[in-house]
């Protein structure tokens, strides 16, 4: 992996650790002790990440939820499943290499797996689009979420993406109508779903993945009907106020479970997912088994009924008073 | 942005998007908004569209409601107070029921003109009411949409589920075996378009209406290319196969008419 350049309020913490690594590489070649000190070094830099990490703004949280060392969709794969065969294309028009499925074992049991992949570098983003799908992206998403359906087998998605692409070739294929058509989809689909919010939750193209009995979400991850950005553009005329916009667009894992958007947020290890894939992994592993034992139980049915029963709820309005009349 | 016309004193002169003549505006309000020289289609408001798509004094309203602050966000309350003063309308959506032509229908506007026609939990609300009661009474639905964004953003994520909310009560609908004519104005794009809207059995649209996911200034900043013409327009819609017909508006109320009776 490429060094990365920490974020600014990482910094202090970040030289505390060097610190740390120079002094033990000097004890061991000048083969002197210095145990005491570097303990105590330790202590202040635990001390030091837990009061960082502990009072992340929520534009910090989007930040890492964008981390280039973040884990994407195929590191979650490989790290939560046993197995996995990727299978490609929308049967009509090509292979969107933006959205990747499969079928995988999960502790035994074959499961769908569909997701959207950003590259890890530059080369590997060209060919992933950046992860930004176009129609026939979320046409094979529906594609093997009905295979699912028809072999009884859950569905797991993964949420990582700022958008559904705006080009001119998406556009005339229907981006709009192919979202809409795999928001139906999953909607009515008679086996269980689970979608775990990653990185990026942005707009009806992350929704479009995330209509499912369990909505899950890692701890630095965001999910609102706009980004920051575009959200300090609108209202500003100016991207570079997208901290103040990613506080009032409350797009957060802690504001969206009190909401009921979410059901559950899964903790990162300290400083993001990106210092440490396994530990994620295992978590996310951990939090699929609970809830997939919990919704497997239900008859598909009562499964969509209640499905659609939690997205009925979502949205705040009143009456229009007498008086107001 | 365009004036409202209901307001537009006697004798007020209108310059045409389409041909940029100067109109009358006393000469737009016969010829249902068009413009006399291009044809092209102004945008009107929902309570001009309800007058010239439904049988006189048929329609019934849903009890409204209003829209709530749920992210408290700054400056909300007052956009909303604005535009009901401006529009006479609580929310994007006028919803009820309604005959055209003798057939009964539930009917949905979505108004432009009430802050972009974007979705918040009231629109979201009101469109999921009128296919839940257009199941339980087994009648069709008809939708006329105009919404620009789509996205209500002062309501955050509550606006991005309202996309679900509608389309699971489209789905209820269809399962149920009933008719929904999606009719899409000027504009129709991002959320409202890639839910319900995209979503009808009959999907018809006016001359000239821009629809889409992303608008075209966003699609034209990230590739930066240059957009072919007409791009987005009904007219690119249908020659991409994703709507059925474009209906001109003083045929819309017979062309939909037959479409329900054809239905019953
Ligand atoms: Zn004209």
């Amino acid at each position: 992996m490429s060094r990365v350049q920490p974020f600014e309020w990482e910094k202090p913490l970040v030289e505390l650790e060097e610190r740390i690594k120079e002094l033990k590489r000097f004890c061991s070649r000048a083969k002197l002790d210095f145990s005491e000190e570097i303990a105590n070094l330790e202590r202040k830099a635990w001390t030091l990440r837990r009061e960082i990490y502990a009072s992340l703004t929520p534009y910090q949280r989007v930040l890492m939820a964008r981390h280039p060392h973040r884990p994407t969709t195929l590191d979650y794969i490989r790290l939560v499943f046993d197995d996995f065969v990727e299978f490609h294309g929308d049967r009509t028009f090509r292979d969107d290499g933006a959205i990747v499925g499969g079928v995988a074992l999960f502790e035994g049991q074959p499961v769908t797996v569909v997701g959207p992949q950003k590259g890890r570098d530059t080369k590997e983003n060209v060919a992933r689009n950046f992860g930004l799908p176009h129609p026939e992206g979320y046409r094979k998403a529906l594609r093997l979420m009905k295979q699912a359906e028809k072999f009884g087998r859950p569905v797991i998605t993964f949420i990582d993406l700022v958008g559904a692409y705006p080009g001119v070739e998406a556009e005339e294929r229907g981006q709009g109508l192919a979202i809409a058509q795999c928001i139906e989809g999953m909607s009515f689909l008679k086996v269980p779903i689970i979608s775990v919010i990653t990185g990026e939750g942005g707009s009806g193209g992350a929704l479009a993945l995330g209509v499912a009995d369990r909505v899950l979400m890692l701890e630095n991850a965001w999910y609102s009907v706009i980004s920051p950005e575009m959200c300090a553009s609108i209202l500003w005329r100016d991207s570079a106020r997208a901290a103040e916009a990613a506080a009032l667009l409350r797009l957060s894992p802690t504001d969206l479970l009190k909401f009921g958007i979410i059901d559950d947020v899964i903790t990162e290890p300290l400083g993001g997912a990106h210092r440490d894939h396994a530990f994620t992994g295992m978590q996310i592993r951990a939090f699929i088994r609970r809830y997939l034992a919990e919704i497997k139980r239900i008859a598909p049915e009562r499964l969509v009924e209640e499905r659609l029963a939690r997205f009925r709820k979502l949205g705040q309005f009143r009456e229009k008073r007498l008086a107001e009349i | 942005m365009m004036m409202n016309l209901e307001e537009a004193p006697e004798g007020l002169w209108t310059r045409c998007d389409g041909c940029a003549q100067m109109v009358f505006s006393k000469e737009l309000e016969k010829t249902g908004f068009l413009c006399p020289t291009c044809g092209h289609h102004f945008r009107i408001g929902a309570f001009q569209r309800l007058a010239m798509l439904v049988d006189e004094g048929s329609f019934t309203p849903f009890p409204p409601l209003v829209a709530a602050n749920p992210l408290d966000f700054p400056g909300y309350e007052q956009k909303i107070k604005q535009a009901q003063e401006q529009t006479g309308l609580d929310d994007a959506a006028l919803v009820g029921k309604a005959a055209i032509q003798n057939t009964d229908c539930m009917l949905a506007i979505v108004d432009f003109s009430f802050m972009g026609g974007s979705m918040g939990s009231v629109v979201g609300e009101q469109l999921v009411r009128c296919f839940e009661r257009a199941t339980a009474e087994r009648l069709p639905v008809v939708v006329v949409s105009g919404g620009g964004g789509g996205a209500r953003m002062q309501e955050g994520v509550f606006s991005l589920m309202q996309m679900a909310k509608t389309v699971q009560a489209v789905g209820r609908h269809s399962r149920a075996g009933l008719l929904f004519v999606s009719i899409l104005t000027h504009p129709t794009m991002g959320g409202v378009y890639a839910s319900f809207a995209a979503l009808g059995d009959i999907v018809l649209a006016e001359p000239g209406a821009l629809i889409g996911f992303a608008g075209p200034r966003i699609v034209a900043e990230t590739t930066r290319e240059k957009l072919p013409e007409g791009f987005q327009t009904a007219e690119f819609a249908l020659e991409h196969g994703l709507i059925d017909a474009i209906v001109p508006r003083p045929q819309l109320a017979q062309y939909v008419s037959r479409l329900l009776e054809w239905h019953r």
